[in-house]
């Protein structure tokens, strides 16, 4: 039984939410792995794109509420994503048109760009603060919870409940939806292969006839598309305020490099490695450990290895083993 | 320095004089205690974005934890200049703290040492175990010493204190700690490709503030140090001199506003000499055969590498020094405010800005980061002003209830964000050498 409590705990506080917040963070680390394939420098507006993009999501919720539309048990916001996906798509490409585009035909040294990126990372956080605000907004709707902590409790008859946030199944079940079908488009379509070419080697892929533009364009979209998802994700499932997205930008890096930046699948393994370590280093083991040791063993402090205000640090603790002692990232993505 | 440079550098004096003598329709402040204040922001800023024009000018290395630097160096003035917590010292919990330290370094020197030592299965199983078994033993000794330390006084204390010595020695000990910082970064980044020193500095940016944010043993986290001793005198002390008085009567000023105004220009002297004494070092190191080997070396490292440069080497001593110098300024920041708050350490203000002044002025060319420092700094103070005011222009002709009015009113703070993002863009897009070029 103790054992059995012990197992509910870890479910409920470690596996459950790292699972979820490790999904959201690979999709995160898949549209940064996937601009670098394709245009060659870490992108640090990313973590932007994702705040605007949640930003259009939710004034577009409010919008569809406004008319009385919602989704059953399912939040408004699903309805509106793909909206806000065309909007923050259009204004990615607006910027590459406007910004980006100059660079790469000027060939500029992946630092030039990054520093680019900066700058338009500085636009769009004004952007979002000045459209939504820098307040705390919640804007789930539909159901709480898929399982109920206390009609767990009644059914099984454990001490420990179980609760699993309908917000936690959506991300799990969106993510690998989204990631199936990024696959499926890579690998099996026309466009994916040529986007593929193109990363492998720029060159034959220019002499094969692939155009550069398109695949582009392309690559801003599929990388706009997972940020505003996985950003509406983080969002429903915690809440949206501008800085945080701004903060996601070091592990979602962190997780991308880990994988192997330039590695779709590396940019999956990273998040989860990353989220799983995360949620473990800053979880208070004190009670899993008392179910399970003897009473003798038991922890006296909350067992708890770093407190969660240091949750960055465990990234960059990953970070830096990884670049000491395997740069490539574990899945072998682009060169050192 | 040729004509163009001088006209560039006297317009920015004209601006300031023009903040502290004249309103103009409400664009200047009209008050010499802003102009000063201004003043003051610049030269700290100046230094700042010396360092980072080290690094990026010199070097092209692309530091993102700016701000963790300069926060680092902030830590000096309250580890050298505060009195020490004498009470912490002798109910030996700080003794127990400070050991707990040593053997978290330890355990670090010795994994260390077994990693270069050991090879194969037996490294990974040695760096296990010392590491896991270090991290418990550094836990069992650090959290009872820090809860004793903390447990003092909360309302004032609960931190180690300082040594008591004089300020201004926290201003090289301050270039030390970013240093030192900077030296474990570089170690790890440097010699990979460009953005990973990009990420990694970012990551350590940002832990070093929640450090400095969290531990209270080590300078009271958000609860902020105030009153840490200053190297110029108390605007009290001055208003209840009878020597000042008569001496502000003689200007027929009011001797609250003067005292002010004479704090303020005596920090700006000091703060002088120091961007005076930076500049000319970094000016005969840029003639000198070490900076043409920088920037031999930045232009193209291939190159530079087959004549016998070692180029990680070299790059890892420019970090150093140009985080130095942030750290430097750090000091200097937190020894004016005389106050240590970490709430204040935003990536955007000390990270972001401070690359804008850089990419302004013109990288690689210590005057155009010195004019930069100074242009934006003036630009983001006064746009906190022209911000709101000109939303109330564009929007007089809106009903004053209408909600898209208010919002709009509401989000003039964010303006800036915009301003300084659009003028970088623009700066690199259409002028990437910056207002004064590197030669």
């Amino acid at each position: 039984m103790d054992l059995l409590n012990a197992i509910v705990a870890l479910l409920n506080f470690v596996v459950i939410p790292a699972t979820a917040y490790g999904a959201q963070l690979a999709l995160g680390a898949l549209g940064v792995t996937l601009i670098y394939g394709i245009l060659r420098f870490s992108n640090f507006a990313h973590g932007d794109t994702m705040a605007l993009g949640t930003g259009f999501v939710i004034l577009f919720t409010w919008w569809l509420q406004s008319m009385g539309l919602s989704f059953g048990p399912l939040p408004t916001a699903f309805l509106a994503l793909p909206l806000g996906i065309a909007l923050t798509a259009a204004v990615v490409l607006l910027t590459d048109r406007s910004v980006y585009r100059f660079y790469r035909k000027q060939k500029a040294a992946p630092v030039i760009l990054v520093i680019v990126s900066m700058g338009v990372m500085f636009v769009m956080n004004g952007v979002t603060r000045f459209v939504i605000g820098v307040d705390e907004i919640r804007f789930a709707d539909g159901a709480k919870f898929l399982i109920n902590a206390n009609d767990f409790k009644a059914a099984t008859g454990l001490a420990e409940g179980l609760a699993f946030k309908a917000s936690q199944a959506q991300t799990i079940v969106t993510a690998v939806a989204v990631v199936a079908l990024l696959f499926w488009f890579l690998n099996k379509t026309r466009t994916g292969k040529s986007m593929r070419a193109y990363s492998d080697n720029e060159d034959l892929a220019l002499l094969s006839g692939i155009s550069p533009e398109r695949v582009v364009a392309v690559t801003w979209i599929i990388a706009s598309g997972l940020a505003v998802i996985a950003g509406t994700l983080y969002g429903l499932d915690k809440s949206f305020k501008a800085f945080n997205y701004f903060q996601l930008l070091l592990p979602i890096f962190a997780s991308a490099i880990v994988g192997g930046l330039g590695s779709p699948l590396g940019a999956i393994a990273g998040g989860f490695l990353i989220a799983f370590s995360e949620v473990g280093f800053t979880y208070a083991w004190k009670k899993v450990a008392t179910y399970v040791l003897p009473e003798s063993l038991a922890p006296d402090g909350l067992a708890q290895l770093l407190s969660t205000d240091y949750k960055f640090a465990v990234s960059f603790a990953i970070l830096i083993v990884v670049l000491l002692f395997k740069p490539t990232g574990l899945f072998k993505g682009k060169s050192v | 320095m040729n004509t163009r440079n001088i006209v560039l550098f006297a317009g920015m004096a004209l601006l300031i004089v023009l903040e502290g003598s004249t309103t103009f329709g409400g664009i200047f402040g009209g008050s010499w205690n802003t102009a000063l204040f201004i003043v003051n922001f610049g030269l700290l800023s100046a230094i700042m974005s010396l360092g980072v024009n080290m690094q990026w000018g010199y070097a092209g290395l692309f530091n993102v934890g700016v701000v963790g630097f300069i926060a680092l160096g902030g830590l000096a003035p309250v580890l050298i200049a505060t009195p020490p917590v004498t009470e912490v010292w002798t109910a030996s919990g700080a003794g127990r703290l400070i050991f707990a330290l040593i053997v978290g370094a330890g355990v670090i020197a010795l994994a260390i040492v077994l990693n270069n030592r050991l090879r194969g299965r037996a490294r990974l199983l040695a760096l296990c175990v010392t590491l896991i078994g270090g991290f418990f033993l550094y836990r069992a000794l650090f959290d009872p010493a820090a809860e004793v330390v903390e447990a003092f006084n909360p309302a004032t204390n609960s931190n180690l204190g300082g040594l008591g010595l004089p300020v201004l020695l926290s201003w090289p000990v301050g270039a030390a700690l970013a240093a030192g910082a900077a030296w474990l970064i570089g170690k790890t980044a440097l010699g990979l490709r460009s953005d990973y020193l990009a990420i990694a500095t970012l990551g350590i940016g940002e832990i070093i503030v929640a450090v400095l944010k969290n531990e209270d043993w080590l300078a009271r986290g958000v609860k902020n140090v105030i009153g840490i001793p200053r190297p110029v005198p108390y605007e009290v002390d001055l208003q209840n001199s009878p020597g000042f008085v008569d001496f502000a009567a003689n200007f027929g000023a009011d001797p609250v506003v003067a005292s002010t105004i004479v704090v303020k220009l005596l920090y700006a002297a000091l703060f002088l000499v120091v961007l005076l004494v930076l500049t000319m070092a970094t000016e005969l190191a840029l003639k000198s055969p070490w900076g043409r080997m920088m920037r031999a070396i930045r232009d193209n490292e291939v190159a530079a590498e087959a004549m016998g440069k070692n180029v990680t080497g070299r790059h890892l001593q420019i970090f150093m020094l140009g985080s130095a110098v942030c750290g430097f300024a750090g000091a200097m920041m937190v020894t004016m405010d005389s106050l240590h708050n970490p709430g204040t350490y935003s990536p955007l203000r000390f990270t972001f800005l401070i690359w804008v002044m850089v990419i302004v002025g013109g990288s690689g060319n210590n005057w155009g980061a010195i004019l930069g420092g100074f242009l934006i700094s003036f630009l983001w103070l006064k746009v906190e002003a022209w911000g709101p005011a000109a939303l109330d222009y564009l929007t007089s002709g809106m009903d004053p209830t209408s909600p898209l009015r208010t919002h709009l009113q509401d989000s003039a703070a964010h303006m800036r964000l915009i301003a300084l993002g659009l003028v970088l863009l623009l700066v690199l897009r259409f002028s990437p050498r910056g207002l004064i070029p590197e030669k």
